[in-house]
């Protein structure tokens, strides 16, 4: 029987070289592609969020975790049946209108993409048409706002009414976060939630979506 | 345009360098002199939760109008013998450059009302926001984005700002990948190539402006590339080494504006402006313990040993229960400098420097490079270096070696993990190629146009 731990210890480790060997190993092994993936490489990516979670590792590794966990899920995609999901659900993310600052918003989206979940980001200053388009364009499920100014804020609820007026708010789930944004505020324009962190947003995708 | 090169510190001796004197004071036209032996409070303040357009313009205007009155009134309460204040204007401030003139306007009228009617002395620095990024950015030396940054300076300026500033982000989307995957050469690179160039064609236009209005070109800060960082060290999320490598680095970054004809003093968010006050001598305006309102550091006291104005940051206009939140950081920073003036007066400033430095700089890489023993020691290294590259490589290596002294001799706190980057950092300076073409390609083609696009700097290698 195949030892798919090992797979998962090599993502952690961010060894991409090692990760496409024993994924090669687990495919010739005969292993189910959706195992391969599900216990090997997001296993390890797993674990790899919950040590992130605790500052056990840094940002820049768990990149390379999450660089060695695709470079394994590359090989094993075609052997996918049509149809079959390599992930946990369409994250559409973004700085709202007006505001550019980018960092925060993109930890947060390299969090969901190593949690397993597709994720477009849209970049900053996303205007309320942008979001929709980019839910629309990518059967998005979830929209994840973003804001650090307190005069940029407001264009959070905005965005929502816009997506009221289109006909998406009840298809989709609402996040928001950035340094002026509380669960108050979240609740006052109607958003599913707020996040303070990108680890903390990866658990409230989650736990929306299910 | 004219530059300076800096090939020597400004201070030979580090009894000399301390908060309130610099050597190249900034006499201001109502007498007040900036790094001339007092340390003054700057405030800096911003708006609630509220949306600004054409319709708003006149309630955001009401709300400058409040905050300033509420500062200049308990500065001027409290006995300060000047205050300065920083507007950082907002981003449509800055898209529509004739908001971004009122707004000074209504903030300088204020001020001037307290000069009229008891004689207090104020300074109005403006802050318009580089723009210069998004996806609508065409290029950025001409087109909307520079045009508006340079009209709102403009505007700034002819409606009666004492100093002109800016956090400038030539190089910053390359940056921000550099931090994400704590890549020491892309960082350098883009410091102290993109950032340097980007600095010099900037500064010479802020500087023009200044001189044609009467006004004062005071300085720049790192605030989109060190700040950056310091706030992904302190989440844990990069190792607080690269913080603090990065933060020196970041100095021949912010010195260009010096180099290009600024004089101070620089901003106060620019944490490496220490550096800047080593090597040129232009006064500095600093925030530590004051700039919680804004974010967290550890750098909160020692930040203070080498400012020659002391600042919050930022600050919204919230109610608190001591009163409205501008009003009540102008009474800390008051205070705060009260001490450090009395201090100096009774002979004393050497001594509480001392004071701040070991207060913090066990604790933190990024509060053992703020250490005026180690900035002069770092600065002598910096300006070693003959071009804006070498300069920057030096003060990452010179840094490394740095921590690793302080390590060595119970300075600083590293650890395993922090120690393990110092390696990995090593290693990945060495393998820059001297060459800065090769080096320029590397780069570039480790990255996408999304971060770094050559043509809209017009940049060819």
């Amino acid at each position: 029987m195949f030892d798919l731990s090992l797979l998962g210890k090599a993502v952690i480790e961010g060894d991409n070289e090692e990760v496409k060997a024993l994924t090669e190993q687990a495919i010739n092994a005969n292993v189910d592609p959706l195992v391969i993936i599900n216990e090997g490489l997001i296993g390890g990516m797993n674990i790899v969020g919950q040590r992130f979670k605790v500052n056990d590792m840094f940002v820049p590794e768990v990149l390379m975790s999450a660089r060695a966990m695709n470079s394994g899920i590359e090989l094993v995609k075609p052997l996918l049946a049509g149809g079959e999901m390599t992930n946990k659900g369409t994250v559409i993310i973004g700085t709202v209108k007006g505001d550019l600052h980018d960092i925060g918003k993109s930890l947060v989206a390299m969090m969901l993409e190593c949690s397993g979940f597709k994720v477009v980001d849209l970049g900053t200053d996303v205007s309320p048409e942008e979001f929709v388009a980019g839910i629309k364009d990518n059967n998005g499920q979830v929209v994840a706002l973003s804001a650090l100014l307190t005069t940029t804020m407001l264009a959070m609820k905005s965005t929502i009414e816009v997506l009221q007026e289109s006909g998406l708010r009840e298809k989709v789930v609402v996040m928001i976060g950035g340094a002026p944004i509380t669960q108050d505020f979240a609740d006052q324009i109607g958003a599913d939630g707020y996040a303070g962190d990108a680890a903390a947003a990866v658990e409230l995708v989650t736990k929306l979506l299910n | 345009m004219s530059s300076i090169t800096f090939t020597e510190v400004a201070y030979t001796e580090l009894e000399d360098f301390v908060y309130g004197k610099a050597q190249k004071p900034v006499e201001c036209s109502n007498g007040m002199v900036i790094g001339g032996g007092t340390v003054y409070p700057e405030v800096n303040l911003t708006l609630p939760p509220m949306l600004i357009s054409e319709e708003t313009m006149p309630k955001v205007l009401a709300q400058y109008e409040e905050m300033i009155h509420g500062i200049c009134s308990k500065a001027y309460e409290l006995n300060s013998p000047g205050i300065l204040i920083e507007i950082e204007l907002l981003p449509p401030c800055t898209f529509n450059p004739e908001w971004g003139t009122d707004v000074a306007r209504v903030v300088k009228g204020v001020m001037k009302e307290y000069e009229t009617k008891f004689g207090f002395k104020s300074l109005l620095r403006m802050t318009p926001v580089d723009v210069r990024e998004g996806k609508t950015l065409t290029h950025m030396y001409h087109g909307e984005h520079w045009d508006n940054v340079l009209k709102t300076f403009e505007g700034c300026a002819k409606a009666g700002a004492d100093f002109l500033a800016i956090e400038s982000i030539g190089g910053k989307q390359l940056h921000d990948e550099a931090v994400m995957n704590c890549d020491l050469p892309k960082a350098l690179f883009s410091l102290g190539v993109v950032g340097c160039t980007d600095m010099a064609k900037l500064w010479d236009e802020i500087v023009r402006i200044a001189n044609e209005n009467n006004c004062i070109p005071s300085g720049d800060t790192a605030c989109g590339f060190a700040n950056t960082s310091m706030v992904m060290a302190h989440k844990n999320f990069i190792p607080k080494v690269f913080a603090a490598i990065d933060r020196v680095m970041c100095a021949v970054r912010t010195l260009v504006a010096v180099e290009r004809g600024a004089v101070g003093p620089d901003k106060d968010c620019g944490y490496e402006g220490v550096y800047l006050k080593a090597i040129t001598g232009t006064p500095i305006s600093m925030e530590g313990r004051t700039a919680v309102c804004a974010h967290s550091s550890h750098v909160g006291n020692i930040a203070a040993c080498l400012a020659d104005c002391w600042s919050n940051e930022s600050v919204e206009n919230v109610r608190l229960l001591g009163g409205m939140a501008p009003t009540v950081f102008t009474e800390e920073l008051v205070y705060d400098c009260r001490l450090m003036n009395g201090a100096t007066a009774r002979g004393f400033a050497t001594q509480l420097r001392d004071l701040y430095a070991e207060s913090d700089r066990l604790y933190d890489p990024q509060a053992y490079i703020l250490d005026p023993a180690v900035v002069l020691k770092l600065s002598k290294e910096i300006v070693k270096g003959k071009t804006h590259l070498e300069r920057t490589k030096i003060a990452a290596s010179a840094t490394i070696e740095e921590l690793r002294y302080g390590f060595k001799n119970g300075l600083v706190q590293l650890d395993a993990k922090e120690l393990k980057y110092l390696d990995i950092f090593e290693k990945q300076l060495k393998a820059i190629p001297d060459d800065e073409a090769k080096f320029a390609q590397e780069i570039i083609s480790s990255t996408t146009n999304d971060k770094f696009d050559p043509a809209k700097y017009d940049f060819n290698f």
